[in-house]
């Protein structure tokens, strides 16, 4: 999938889990950046990104994504 | 909000349920405000979100105690402080599969072995309510079990002693016999939910790995939702009515078009099966005490005339109104729902036609609309809704339609006379009013719970609570029951006042809305003041506190002769009345 077209839909889920249309995500972007990305939101957030772009994150990549970068690149090659 | 309604997006629930939660918060209505413990035998956190969003939805303002993660049976039976001082209103106990402790782990196992595990496992499971029972003595909820999703034996694990499924599927039946025993208990079917959703989308072995949560995260919310309806059912929150259109709705075709020859009902054709399975599936709901109403555009002949098809399983008499005309249908929804004394957000309207029921979605947004695309699809929904959900079954909830279709004979009756107590004094009214008996005790609480409209302080209580009050020298408690010349309504009024020396506070004033302006709550006034006077008690002190449901009581404790000593910003006002100065008021109905 195409990078641009994919980081205009992720931002537009990261707006609706934390309920905050300011947010602008970029690919550095990680759990320090947003004030209630918590534990408990990292569920949900990764539960709506697997819906959204019809994918499965492996275990491993849950507990391993550093940023949205590295989110965006399994978006890239595995979502729809 | 339609979106919380089943059949809900529930993953897009999960995605916006800041905002939702926000909404909801900020749409301005008033709701009660009740204290919900979580005791989860794994992660609960979504669990909680969902369930929040469901019962704001409901009219319900939950505050939470979560229990530390899987914690559910100590925080139960060695109590935590945050618990004791927290004191729920409801317990909602979240466990699964997971948490079983004794499941057969070697072939060879033999019955009597399984049997003390059984036994064992479920009394784990007594000690906890029972502890909880004894310190909060309020509702419990408690999930039974799921099956599992991987069965190493085959089908062999489906009746197999060694079988884990096998062992399951007992658990669940214990916990059913439990339930039925125990009037605190409610069991939310996880088992049913998880086969309905399917097994292969419940279960998420990942999701357990990596967060604890011993079902998938997509599942969350109808796991929610179904607790949730049951949370709303015990606190008088349930639908009461089911509205039907007729065409297309409960035959197929137009009566009018296709005469009572053409219209499609029995089980001649695949197209009249399925109306005649709508039929006996709204029984059901009727026999459990929904009311069952027509609201049709069609001329009444031609209405009754399609009740009356020979193959018709319901006939005009199981409908406690029938309004087949030519008015608009959101109209004829609020002129039922006055004749009937209830508010319009306890109906259900189905209809076939999707652009009456937008207009009553429209005009009518606190009425669920059920749009008919088939009487499959629709009997599913309804099922699904919560709508109805049923936590007791008393007599009254069984004689509910007869008594509701004697209310519209009254009614026909009044208006032959002019003098209104000349038609009271023609019903024949008898009232028997005494102290709360041990076979009632259900059935006050089912009302202390349902009643919004005639209810001064809208205090809830549980079962449990009546239980203990019902023996408590320091009460007056009185319940009325009213019968007529069409029939007994059952008991129809619940009074509690707590004796302080020689002043007795009324906790609660209630009445049934069946029975408004048949001046039962006079009767009961004098029995109060009677047994007030009995006691020595000198003063009554009476409260009314508003909510957007009770308006047509904020003036009773006037019309009763009280006198008014103050009255707060938000409506909430406190009255008081000497005994000594009271005289009966009550003339049209027998008493004891």
């Amino acid at each position: 999938m195409n990078r641009s077209e994919a980081i205009k839909r992720l931002n537009a889920v990261f707006c609706d889990v934390f309920d905050d249309d300011s947010i602008k995500i970029a690919d550095t972007t990680s759990a320090a950046d947003i004030d209630d990305w918590d534990s408990l939101e990292h569920i949900n957030l990764i539960s709506a990104v697997e819906d959204e772009f019809g994918m499965r994150f492996k275990m491993k990549e849950v507990s391993g994504m550093k940023n949205v970068g590295e989110m965006l690149d399994l978006i890239c090659e595995r979502g729809n | 909000m339609k979106e919380l309604v089943y059949p809900f997006n529930g993953i897009d629930i999960m995605r916006r349920c800041k905002k939702l939660r926000k909404e909801l918060l900020s749409d301005g209505s008033v709701r009660m405000k009740k204290k919900i413990a979580v005791l989860g035998g794994s992660t609960i956190g979504h669990i909680v979100s969902a369930l929040e969003l469901f019962l704001l939805n409901n009219g319900i303002e939950p505050e939470f105690y979560q229990s530390e993660y899987n914690k559910f049976y100590e925080d139960a039976v060695f109590g935590s402080d945050g618990l004791d001082s927290f004191a729920p209103d409801i317990i909602y106990i979240h466990t699964t599969s997971r948490n079983l402790k004794y499941l057969p782990d070697r072939p060879d196992i033999s019955e009597e072995e399984v049997q003390q595990r059984l036994n064992d496992e479920i009394s784990f499971f007594r000690s906890i309510w029972t502890a909880l029972e004894k310190k909060f003595s309020c509702p419990i909820i408690q999930n039974n079990f799921e099956l599992p999703l991987f069965r190493q034996t085959g089908n062999y694990d489906c009746w197999g002693l060694s079988g884990q499924s096998a062992y399951i599927n007992r658990m669940n039946l214990l916990f059913a016999e439990e339930a039925v025993r125990n009037n605190d208990l409610f069991i939310n079917d996880i088992n049913y939910l998880s086969a309905a959703i399917g097994l292969e989308k419940w279960h998420d072995p990942e999701a357990w790995y990596m967060y604890k949560y011993a079902m998938s995260t997509s599942v969350i919310p109808d796991l929610a939702y179904s607790a949730a309806s049951i949370i709303k059912a015990l606190f008088g929150r349930n639908k009461k009515v089911i509205s039907l259109d007729l065409d297309n709705t409960l035959w197929g075709g137009i009566i009018s078009e296709d005469g009572i020859g053409g219209i499609e009902l029995g089980t001649e054709t695949a197209v009249g099966m399925s109306f005649s399975e709508f039929h006996s599936f709204l029984k059901v709901y009727k026999q459990y005490g929904a009311l069952l109403t027509v609201c049709s555009k069609n001329d009444e002949e031609n209405a009754l005339a399609g009740l009356r098809h020979p193959d018709s399983l319901l006939s005009p008499e199981d409908f406690v109104l029938i309004k087949a005309n030519w008015e608009n249908k959101d109209k004829n929804i609020s002129d039922t729902a006055n004749e009937l004394g209830l508010l319009t957000d306890s109906f259900v309207f189905v209809d076939d036609n999707p652009a009456e029921c937008a207009i009553v979605e429209e005009q009518l947004p606190e009425t669920a609309v059920i749009h008919l695309k088939s009487t499959a699809q629709t009997m599913y929904e309804m099922s699904r809704s919560g709508f109805f959900e049923v936590t007791s079954v008393s007599g009254e909830d069984i004689r509910r339609s007869e008594m509701y279709s004697a209310n519209v004979k009254r009614k026909a009756q009044q208006k032959s006379f002019t003098d209104y107590s000349e038609y009271l004094r023609s019903l024949d009214m008898k009232a028997i009013i005494g102290d709360f008996q041990p076979i009632l005790l259900s059935r006050i609480a089912q009302l202390t719970n349902k009643s919004n409209q005639f209810n001064l302080t809208t205090k809830r209580y549980s079962e449990a609570e009546i239980k203990e009050l019902s023996c408590d020298p320091g009460y007056i408690r009185l319940c009325g029951r009213l019968s007529d010349k069409f029939g007994d309504n059952g008991i129809v009024s619940v009074v509690i006042g707590r004796i302080e020396q020689e002043i007795l506070h009324i906790d609660l004033w209630l009445m049934s809305c069946r029975v408004l302006k048949r001046d039962m709550e006079f009767a009961m006034l004098d029995e109060l003041v009677r047994i007030c006077r009995e006691k020595g008690i000198r003063k009554l002190m009476g409260y009314y506190y508003k909510t957007p449901k009770n308006n047509m009581v904020a003036e009773l404790y006037a019309r009763f002769g009280f006198a008014l000593i103050s009255t707060t910003e938000n409506g909430d006002s406190v009255w008081e009345l000497y005994t000594d100065k009271y005289t009966n008021k009550n003339n049209v109905i027998k008493v004891n």
